[in-house]
């Protein structure tokens, strides 16, 4: 691809410069706690206490349970927010009492900080998964409503007149019609969502719980250990980038009809 | 009732009144189109031409059911149009097409609403795409067809449901000079192998004069009524791009240019006036 805009090199060193900056911050971080002494080992960890940390963890076995657990909660939240966000967003959109009327206390609810109802949920629902669901589905609920709202609203009225002079029923128009259009939209924010569905899962964890990667830690923080707090975000850094890479390609998929940028050959 | 069907022309508008609210939402109404009365006999091709604002599209959604008129009918071989006409295929002025679904599948969408299984439909889409000139072009997505190409699956969608009647609103307004002349004569053949009836709106007088076998003019909105019919006895087949220096389109042209002009500059005031 050319374009008038200045070039930039090419991938492989765009991928060194990459890790470059990843090295440098380790390296920087290294010689701030361990070589100078700057920073307290006690209070920031160190680089490869970290990494030995969390290798031991994979090693061994202990981490997998755990990363199951809020992996678990996730998919849940996702799905569950996913599809009743679907469902209310339709039916909002073609109700259009039913929108005007809610309009005010929708707005309410999703202006409210979800994490405020963590210790509720927790009460309602337990210490198990079920809490972090329901906290991670409350979540991702708003940002799919809101798009497919936004997408069966969005429809243009000409494909829609267009359609309907084609012969198609109300059916035929939900499935060809709205039902692609809505998705699309899901499809854009699917990355959020499943950000959202995944911080509704670890902040549950932390606030209370008994596995999972938010415990763990919350555990390490409690006996003041350091490396297990890096070392968890380390793994939750390395779990949240695999998923985004899952939803990269997943997304490449649905909406390949979409317009790209402008392209010459591929 | 199947004979009164057959004699009965494809499209008859009788005293068609449309008004809206007025968009400065006042409560004031505006009236696009005032006791409109023409027919379209099966089989004919004509065109209706008017300034900008003069309310053509508002007939043709009329026509198609899309709108309910104020006052007046429509009848389609005999039957009030009352909701969509299925007898009305409507090639839009803007992008109609499902950007969602391929080319093919874009044809293909009007036999699988009438309950023609997909695998089926798909088939018999292939074929029209060629028709039109897009072979190999079946897997494409709206966006990656240019202007023309996107104007002929349109055509194509549309003319794959046999319709007994087509709804055209400006459809090549949005293409170039070339491509236009290439779609109206490639137009011109497809409606040449089966009469249908046609109804093609467009503000291009040549256009309408080459095109068709009768030409409507409407008078400058708001409240356009129809105030000229004009036969266009030209022989067929045409070629729009040569037809245009014959000395009869001139005289033809000259003709009905005569009574169009006062009502384009009637409209050309109003629009500077809003």
């Amino acid at each position: 691809m050319r374009s008038h805009a200045k070039r930039l090199p090419s991938r492989p060193i765009i991928l060194l410069l990459q890790v470059g900056v990843l090295v440098g911050f380790f390296l920087l971080w290294h010689v701030l706690t361990v070589t100078t002494n700057l920073l307290s080992p006690f209070f920031f960890g160190t680089p490869l206490a970290v990494l030995e940390r969390t290798f031991k963890d994979f090693a061994s076995g202990a981490i997998w349970y755990h990363l199951g657990i809020t992996l678990l909660e996730t998919a849940l939240a996702f799905g569950i927010g996913t599809v009743a966000g679907i469902a209310f967003g339709f039916w909002f959109a073609r109700a259009p009492l039913v929108s005007v009327v809610f309009d005010p206390y929708i707005k309410a609810v999703n202006a409210l900080p979800r994490v405020v109802l963590a210790p509720i949920f927790a009460l309602w629902l337990g210490l198990g998964i079920w809490s972090k669901v329901a906290l991670g589905v409350t979540l991702v609920f708003f940002i799919v409503f809101f798009n497919v709202y936004q997408g069966v609203k969005e429809v243009s009225p000409v494909v829609l007149a267009n359609a309907r002079m084609l012969g198609a029923n109300s059916r035929d128009l939900f499935r060809h019609v709205y039902l692609p259009s809505a998705l699309s939209w899901v499809f854009s924010s699917l990355h959020t969502a499943v950000g959202f569905a995944m911080v509704g899962a670890v902040v549950g964890e932390y606030l209370g719980s008994s596995a999972g990667l938010g415990y763990r830690i919350h555990q390490a923080e409690g006996v003041f250990d350091t490396v297990g707090v890096f070392s968890g975000m380390l793994v939750l850094t390395i779990f949240v980038v695999a998923i985004d890479t899952v939803v990269t390609v997943v997304e490449k998929r649905l909406l390949h009809w979409r317009p790209q940028e402008a392209q010459t050959t591929h | 009732m199947a004979e009164a069907a057959a004699t009965a022309p494809a499209l008859c508008l009788e005293g068609v009144t449309c008004t809206f609210p007025s968009p400065d939402g006042r409560g004031r109404t505006y009236t696009a189109v005032q006791n409109a009365s023409f027919t379209v006999a099966a089989g004919e091709f004509v065109s209706i031409v008017g300034p900008t604002g003069s309310g053509k599209s508002t007939l043709l959604n009329v026509a198609a059911g899309l709108l309910r008129p104020s006052a007046g009918r429509a009848l389609s071989f005999g039957q009030p149009v009352t909701g969509i006409n299925p007898q009305a295929g409507y090639m839009f002025q803007a992008e109609a097409l499902m950007p969602w679904k391929s080319a093919l599948e874009n044809v293909a969408a009007g036999l699988e609403f009438r309950g023609v299984p997909k695998r089926e439909a798909l088939d018999r889409a292939g074929p029209w795409l060629a028709r039109v000139g897009l072979e190999g072009f079946g897997d494409r997505f709206p966006h990656q067809l240019s202007g023309g190409m996107r104007k002929r699956v349109a055509l194509a969608q549309t003319l794959i449901v046999d319709p007994k009647i087509v709804l055209m609103d400006e459809p090549f307004s949005a293409l170039d000079i070339q491509t236009r002349q290439m779609m109206e004569n490639e137009l011109l053949d497809l409606w040449a192998a089966d009469r249908k009836s046609v109804v093609f709106i467009t503000h291009d007088l040549e256009e309408a004069i080459a095109m068709s076998d009768r030409v409507l003019v409407l008078s400058a909105g708001p409240g356009s009524r129809l105030i000229g019919e004009y036969r266009i006895t030209l022989d067929r087949p045409r070629d729009v791009a040569e037809i245009r220096m014959t000395p009869q389109f001139l005289a033809l042209h000259k003709e009905i240019w005569g009574q169009l002009r006062d009502e384009v500059l009637k409209g050309y005031a109003q629009t500077k006036l809003r």
